[in-house]
């Protein structure tokens, strides 16, 4: 029978089942992804169960209310809540403009071909990686002293905050309005828009869910950054609310360092002071989350 | 008026005239504007483009070259040929879209109405405004019906009611009635033929002079296509209207004239260059063609 006639006899056969080795091998992998997203989960999970298990009792009004103190059941955390919260509000307002602004520059104006563009464009990779210390001393020399002065406010420390993430949002943002199809720009240009019409009212709209989803993770590091906030100068003991961009402040992750390093006793257990911290360390982080994430959902667009 | 533009002869140096003229508003024929007087025939009707020596290289190698023809005011020309011969190059030509290609340079004189479009002076902007543009693909933005159409009127800053000049741009292209009851649903809710169709009402919306539509039904049925052939005609009456099709029925059904372009290697049989070989009434051109090219590919012996 000649290669064709085999093959059409073979057309005739009933067509057969998936062999045993092929859907194990299928099966296998499924449950080695499964295994791995479980291990991930699991490993989270027991993270959160045993910080919940210390700090749950503890975290209560009182709890948010009360200011820093040396006695372990007067204490709280409410000037370093209020410390996150204003250096968060800074963080954003600096990166949000600022790092759209550049992504837009660098997808829309730039002249590939020129050195300087290529220049900034390798380098933004490399500031995503720089250790977080390195941003802390940039915050002390040139914005706490040297050039700005501003001293170890609040300012200064949304600003060095705002530094170390804005990276991550202008990848995040080229990234988004790299993925508006051309043809929505010619449009828009075809009907005699600038290109800044275009920008505003076609692109940046199409884009602001991947932009959102860059200052989520810009935020969500920035809000557990220690080291960098130390060096600019945030206080360890705060009995205050930040009252301005100029007042001095602390943070919540600083304020969960210091209980965690003094020693406790019967008299004063900090523990349970530093695992309530940390659980509502994680409630702020997943609000702002939530809310980044409504504002993507609402812009989202189907292509 | 008409003696003020008829000096202008294409190759006569141009005068200073800052933009384009915006005393040229469409709907102004060549004929004076007196009662009881006949329009002008067809033959003696006013070029609204003038293409002489037109060459368009990317990176320095020429897509299309020696291209030289008169495009007439409100009536269908087709651009057929060949893939590859550079038809849409030269449709882009006519609206500076090409300008938004880095590295395409157009040499050559392009006039509109006696106006060079690619002097130093002239907006690229303003020039789309008058010279609209649909697309193969239909692009409809990622807004609803009536967010699409009233886009161009609002970044022009065109005065007047806007749900009027949305109903008007959707009734001229024939498209009221299917969509009056929805107009703010998402345009990507429609069919292919009803979103070209908007993409051809957003056009209109804006006023133009010319349209020019590069494909338009190649990735219509064929009911669709009817009805856009159907619409041309009747938008003939007051817009000049340039075709590239790849289906020469089309061009026969709807085009008054017709450019046949070909392709030809250059010298060293590596680079494809495309050229207008003929260019004619349709009727002529598809009966009685004078090159032995042109009448092999509309009867179809090749292409």
């Amino acid at each position: 029978m000649s290669a064709h006639g085999e093959a059409v006899a073979a057309s005739r056969r009933p067509i057969a089942r998936p062999t045993s080795g092929r859907r194990s091998k299928d099966v296998g992998f499924r449950l080695a992804l499964l295994g791995c997203l479980g291990l991930a989960i699991l490993l989270l999970g027991v993270l959160l169960w045993d910080v919940a298990a210390d700090g749950v009792d503890r975290l209560n009004f009182d709890f948010i209310t009360s200011f820093a103190s040396i006695n372990a059941d007067q204490a709280g955390i409410q000037a370093a809540l209020t410390g996150t919260l204003w250096l968060m509000g800074v963080c954003a307002a600096f990166i949000i403009p600022v790092g759209v602004a550049t992504a837009i520059y660098l997808e829309e104006y730039a002249d590939n071909t020129k050195w300087y563009n290529r220049l900034i464009e390798v380098n933004i990779q490399n500031l995503a990686a720089v250790p977080s210390i390195v941003y802390g001393i940039l915050g002390l020399a040139f914005l706490v002293r040297g050039p700005l002065s501003l001293g170890p406010v609040i300012l200064a420390g949304g600003l060095t905050l705002g530094l170390l993430v804005l990276p991550v949002v202008i990848i995040a943002g080229r990234e988004a309005i790299r993925a508006v199809p051309p043809s929505i720009r010619e449009g828009s240009m075809a009907l005699g828009a600038t290109q800044w019409q275009t920008i505003w009212r076609q692109v940046l709209p199409a884009a602001v869910p991947g932009i959102a989803t860059g200052v989520i993770l810009s935020l969500s590091r920035a809000i557990g950054e220690t080291a960098p906030l130390i060096v600019v100068g945030a206080a360890t003991f705060v009995a205050f609310n930040p009252e301005g961009l100029d007042s001095n402040f602390t943070a919540m992750p600083i304020q969960i360092f210091d209980w965690i390093s003094r020693p406790s006793n019967d008299v004063n257990n900090y523990l349970p002071l530093a695992a309530a911290g940390i659980l509502l360390l994680m409630i702020v982080l997943l609000c702002m989350n939530a809310v980044a994430i409504w504002l993507r959902n609402r812009y989202e667009q189907k292509w | 008026m008409t003696d003020e533009r008829r000096e202008q002869e294409p190759g006569a140096p141009e005068r200073e005239a800052p933009g384009l003229r915006l005393d040229v508003a469409h709907g102004e024929s060549g004929a004076p504007a007196v009662a009881g007087v006949e329009p002008k025939p067809r033959a003696q009707r006013e070029a609204v483009f003038s293409l002489r020596d037109v060459m368009v290289s990317y990176g320095g190698k020429p897509a299309v070259r020696d291209i030289t023809f008169d495009i007439g005011e409100r009536e269908i020309t087709a651009l057929i040929g060949p893939s590859g011969c550079g038809k849409s190059t030269l449709i882009r030509c006519l609206n500076r879209m090409n300008d938004l290609i880095p590295g395409a340079v157009v040499d050559g004189k392009v006039l509109y109405h006696g106006q060079d479009l690619y002097a130093a002076d002239v907006d690229a902007v303003e020039v789309r405004k008058r010279i609209g543009m649909v697309f193969q693909k239909p692009n409809p933005f990622p807004k609803s019906i009536y967010d699409n159409i009233a886009f161009g009127p609002r970044v022009l800053g065109m005065n007047g009611d806007m749900d009027e000049i949305v109903e008007r741009a959707l009734r001229h292209a024939v498209l009221w009635d299917e969509v009056k009851d929805r107009l703010k649903t998402n345009a990507f809710g429609m069919s292919g033929g009803q979103q070209q169709r908007l993409c051809i009402a957003r056009a209109l919306a804006v006023e133009p002079d010319v349209i020019l539509m590069d494909e338009p039904c190649s990735a219509l049925d064929p009911i669709s296509t009817g009805k856009i052939e159907d619409l041309m005609l009747d938008l003939e009456k007051e817009y000049s209207i340039v075709i590239v099709t790849h289906n020469m029925q089309q061009a026969a059904r709807v085009s008054d004239k017709t450019a046949f372009f070909t392709v030809e290697l250059d010298e060293n049989e590596k680079h494809r260059t495309g050229r207008v070989i003929e260019f004619d009434d349709t009727e002529k051109m598809f009966t009685n063609p004078s090159d032995p090219r042109t009448e092999a590919y509309v009867t179809g012996k090749v292409g």
